[in-house]
């Protein structure tokens, strides 16, 4: 039997007309044991089945078309050119990452072999280093094989500034070198305990070196295969129409096995998130929608009696309010909310907390965000281990008036405080965004009652976003006293998010308002925190680190968060996508079948 | 006459260059950046953005940017999509088939509509027929696309569920194919076919009305010929002239799409486009749709004045 049947037994494996199961059963017939019948798979080139999405379909191919509706269709298909989320999600159906991120927030191979770790000498103990070794055997859709050279020119092609690629700040500080064909190392400028962010999830998707080599720096824009993928992923590139459709077709040399179950998927653009969930829910056109920002109260009445049903992914996405410590009605050298300025109100705590008392996260939930949100008091909501359980929250009109009563703001003729002669007014700012409004609304009565003026104003998205230095209207600018907003986790490793809110990174005219820290909150320990934690490798000290960040955050009340926003996806009974809240929604395409 | 055509090609050279200066002008000052989508995202971090912004030369001055499109635009230079980094002339070519078929075909149903219905109307004034026309065209051309868009979708596709009313490419070919592209056709098509033969049944009505009372009208019955050969050879012939016009100056619209109806039904038309690109910011697109619109409409009034001519000698060129 040996040697040629167990090579067409592998081979048999690989292209999916095998069970890995019945390959096992047969290994353990004539004397081997289970584990290492999986190491001669493994050995063979079929990839150990370490993906924790379940997944029932036993051959590949065969469970006919997905057919997907992204109410903002993609617009571009080069993922280091990924603007938004769509357009990584376009990409990600061709081009693959070494890994994604699962429900849980860890690491799901997908090009790599294995996870790196201590354990299998992947990882450093100084966390300088990282070693990754590539799956053996994967093709690019081409047909060439894919090698650590790819790897090594994706750090070249986005970190170069030329190319002005969008995932330029991922792929620096650190540099990339091959050792052999199948592994790369990647060496850290200086200690960083979150690695996985080059060749992980939306901006890892690894673009192939002999068709885009040519296309490096300056060139960038015109290399022909922007339009036309040659990925490694489980769909093979068929059409592309901007902003309008996206069709492939199935992989049949796909890495893993008995994947993908569809034969072709098609990604439609355009329209509005209420009609793609009608679309999806209530028609069944469509087999799943793609962020359905719809009020609670629509979706569950599309649901009734109808073929599909809203999905909720936790991720740590958090809605809130931030509230500007310097004055943005005092010009200093031609800048408004100056560092070097104080907010006449806002700087007292007292009027911050009262803030946060009446903020009525409940009915917020109730009103508007329903299954789509969580009430919280952290500004970190995940994952797990770097949640905050020392903070609460509550809604209460009484205690805020006693706290304004403390701080010397008494009750005017007209029924708004005032102190020294000034009123308790102030300016809240967000984007037009229906669900914003509403909040505003809530936040804004509760106010009232409690005898503060609230102004309310709203921008355009595009424009509250921009990073135009000449329009006040931005959220950097801060032009006014307190302000709302959503800031999405896109990995589940909070340095990004909280470094954020370092005294360094405060947005001023000098830097343009780039700097993020638009509340311009300055806390000595916090940033002491920040710091350790950036270079802190043992993980108990580093999440304590923290949520002792968040905590501050927490006391000195700098954000109210508002909601703990889930992501929101619509999908016909019969699909079973594999979602998660830390990863986009196409990152575990290869997962999803249908169940019949 | 070809001097004639000459000379108001001439003249349109300026008017073209005004429209692009005002487009371009207002599209300049229009606060926003299409790169904000990058604001939130804590990967990106700000001078990405700002980079990215220099790049494609956001941050030039404004006439400067204005001479280096118009320098581009004389080469045949459409520029690029700052969001898609598509060559916008590659967009526009991508989308035309569509809008010319959903909105050509509305048309085409609005005349096969509307001319019939005013020419048999205007031959009964105020008989039952008339005053029904009448009544449905007032009801036709009150009731917005966006309201008649949702209220069919509402009716056919989910309590009948006769119809898809997201509008995709198909794959494939033959008669399935060619059955599937006019099923997925027929919502948007009749809402954009009624609302115009609405108005242009009112529109055919009154022009026949116009002519039908004339001495010669008159003379062509008291020759004895038939009410037919009256009305087709010699009422319409003369009503025409002004439909025709009409018909002309609309056909710009053929080309630019119907912004709201598309972005109901999803339809990758030249609208849609245009809407998702003024939301993005994605101004050179934004600018070469909105010129090229401006281009067909001058050219069009050209065409009709012709036309106008031709249909009646007794106009000249001068």
């Amino acid at each position: 039997m040996f040697d040629n049947n167990l090579r067409g037994m592998i081979d048999d494996v690989k292209d999916g007309r095998m069970d890995r199961r019945a390959f096992v059963k047969r290994m353990i017939a004539v004397g081997l044991t289970a584990p290492m019948a999986n190491q001669i798979l493994a050995i063979g080139g079929v990839a150990m089945a370490q993906s924790p999405n379940p997944y029932k379909p036993t051959r590949r191919g065969g469970g006919g078309p997905l057919k997907l509706l992204w109410w903002q269709g993609p617009t571009l298909l080069n993922p280091h050119f990924a603007t938004g989320t769509k357009d990584q999600d376009g990409s990600r159906i061709f081009y693959e990452p070494l890994a994604s991120w699962d429900v849980d927030g860890h690491l799901n191979p997908i090009l790599a072999a294995e996870i790196p770790s201590i354990q299998n000498g992947g990882l450093s103990a100084d966390a300088k280093t990282v070693i990754w070794k590539l799956k053996p055997g994967v093709k690019w859709h081409d047909g060439k094989p894919m090698t650590a050279d790819d790897l090594v020119f994706n750090w070249e092609y986005a970190s170069d500034p030329a190319t002005a690629a969008v995932s330029i700040e991922t792929y620096s500080g650190l540099t990339v070198e091959k050792i052999d064909d199948l592994t790369i190392r990647i060496t850290f400028k200086k200690p960083t305990p979150f690695w996985a962010n080059a060749f992980v999830g939306a901006y890892g998707c690894i673009i192939p070196k002999h068709l885009f080599a040519e296309y490096k720096g300056g060139k960038s824009r015109e290399a022909p295969n922007n339009l036309k993928p040659v990925g490694t992923g489980p769909y093979k590139f068929v059409e592309f129409k901007p902003g309008d459709l996206i069709r492939g077709e199935i992989n049949p040399d796909y890495h893993m096995a008995n994947r993908p179950s569809f034969d072709t998927i098609e990604m439609k653009g355009g329209g509005d998130a209420v009609s793609a969930a009608r679309a999806v829910i209530q028609t069944g056109e469509y087999d799943f929608a793609w962020n359905i920002q719809v009020e609670d109260e629509v979706l569950l009445r599309l649901e009734k009696g109808g073929k599909g049903k809203a999905l909720f992914a936790v991720g740590g996405d958090i809605e809130f309010i931030a509230i500007n410590f310097t004055d943005p009605n005092t010009e200093v050298d031609g800048e408004r909310s100056s560092i070097k300025t104080k907010h006449p109100i806002l700087s007292d705590p007292k009027v911050r907390q009262a803030l946060a008392l009446l903020v009525d996260r409940d009915s917020v939930k109730k009103a508007i965000y329903g299954r789509a949100g969580r009430t919280t008091a952290n500004y970190l909501n995940g994952p797990e281990e770097f949640v905050s359980k020392n903070t609460k929250w509550e809604f209460s009109i009484e205690k805020a008036s006693a706290l304004l009563e403390q701080a010397g703001w008494k009750p005017g003729s007209d029924g708004i405080r005032e102190k020294d002669g000034k009123k308790l007014k102030l300016l809240y700012q967000t984007s037009i965004n229906g669900p914003r409004q509403k909040t505003q609304a809530i936040v804004k009565q509760a106010c009232q009652k409690a005898g503060i003026d609230v102004e309310l104003k709203s921008v355009v998205a595009s424009v509250f976003f921009s990073s135009d230095v000449a329009n006040p209207d931005t959220y950097a600018h801060f032009y006014a006293d307190i302000e709302m907003f959503q800031i999405p986790m896109t990995q589940p490793d909070p340095a990004l998010h909280m470094r954020r809110y370092h005294s360094r990174n405060i947005a001023t005219k000098e830097n343009k308002w780039q700097g993020p820290n638009f509340p311009r909150w300055a806390n000595k320990d916090y940033d002491a925190a920040v710091d350790a934690a950036d270079t802190e490798t043992d993980p108990i000290k580093r999440a304590d680190l923290y949520i002792k960040g968040n905590d501050l955050m927490w006391q000195d009340n700098v954000t109210i968060p508002v909601m703990h926003r889930l992501a929101v996806e619509a999908s016909s009974n019969t699909l079973r996508p594999a979602l998660s809240g830390w990863a986009n929604q196409t990152d575990n395409l290869q997962d999803w079948y249908r169940e019949t | 006459m070809s001097q004639y055509i000459l000379r108001r090609l001439m003249i349109a050279i300026p008017s073209l260059l005004g429209i692009s200066l005002v487009l371009f002008v207002v599209l300049a000052l229009a606060p926003g950046d299409p790169f904000s989508e990058l604001a939130t995202n804590p990967n990106v971090p700000p001078e990405v953005q700002a980079a990215l912004r220099a790049k494609f030369g956001l941050d030039d001055p404004i006439y400067l940017r204005y001479l280096h499109w118009l320098a581009a635009m004389v080469h045949g230079d459409w520029g690029f999509s700052f969001v898609s980094r598509v060559d916008v002339d590659t967009l526009i070519l991508q989308r035309l088939p569509t809008t010319l078929y959903v909105v050509g075909s509305s048309q085409l149903l609005a005349l096969l509509i509307a001319i019939p219905v005013g020419v048999y109307a205007a031959t009964r004034p105020y008989s039952l027929f008339d005053q029904l026309a009448n009544t449905f065209a007032f009801i036709g051309f009150s009731l917005p696309t966006f309201f008649t868009g949702i209220l069919f979708i509402l009716v056919f596709s989910v309590k009948l569920d006769w119809l898809p009313f997201v509008y995709t490419s198909v794959p494939g070919s033959g008669i399935p194919w060619l059955l599937e592209m006019i099923r997925q056709a027929i919502m948007p098509v009749m809402v954009l076919g009624l609302f115009q033969a609405a108005s242009m049944t009112r529109f055919v009505r009154s022009a026949m009305l116009d002519v039908i009372r004339l001495d010669y009208v008159t003379t062509a019955r008291a020759k004895g010929l038939g009410q037919a050969k009256v009305i087709v050879k010699h009422v319409m012939r003369n009503a025409m002239i002004p439909v025709v016009t009409l018909i002309a100056l609309q056909m710009p619209a053929v080309f630019g799409g119907a912004i709201v109806t598309e972005q109901i039904f999803r339809i990758p038309g030249i609208g849609s486009l245009l809407i998702s690109s003024i939301l993005a910011n994605d101004t050179p697109v934004v600018m070469a749709v909105t010129f090229v619109f401006a281009c067909l409409v001058v050219l069009f009034n050209l065409i009709a004045d012709v036309l106008y001519g031709w249909l009646d000698p007794r106009i000249s060129f001068r």
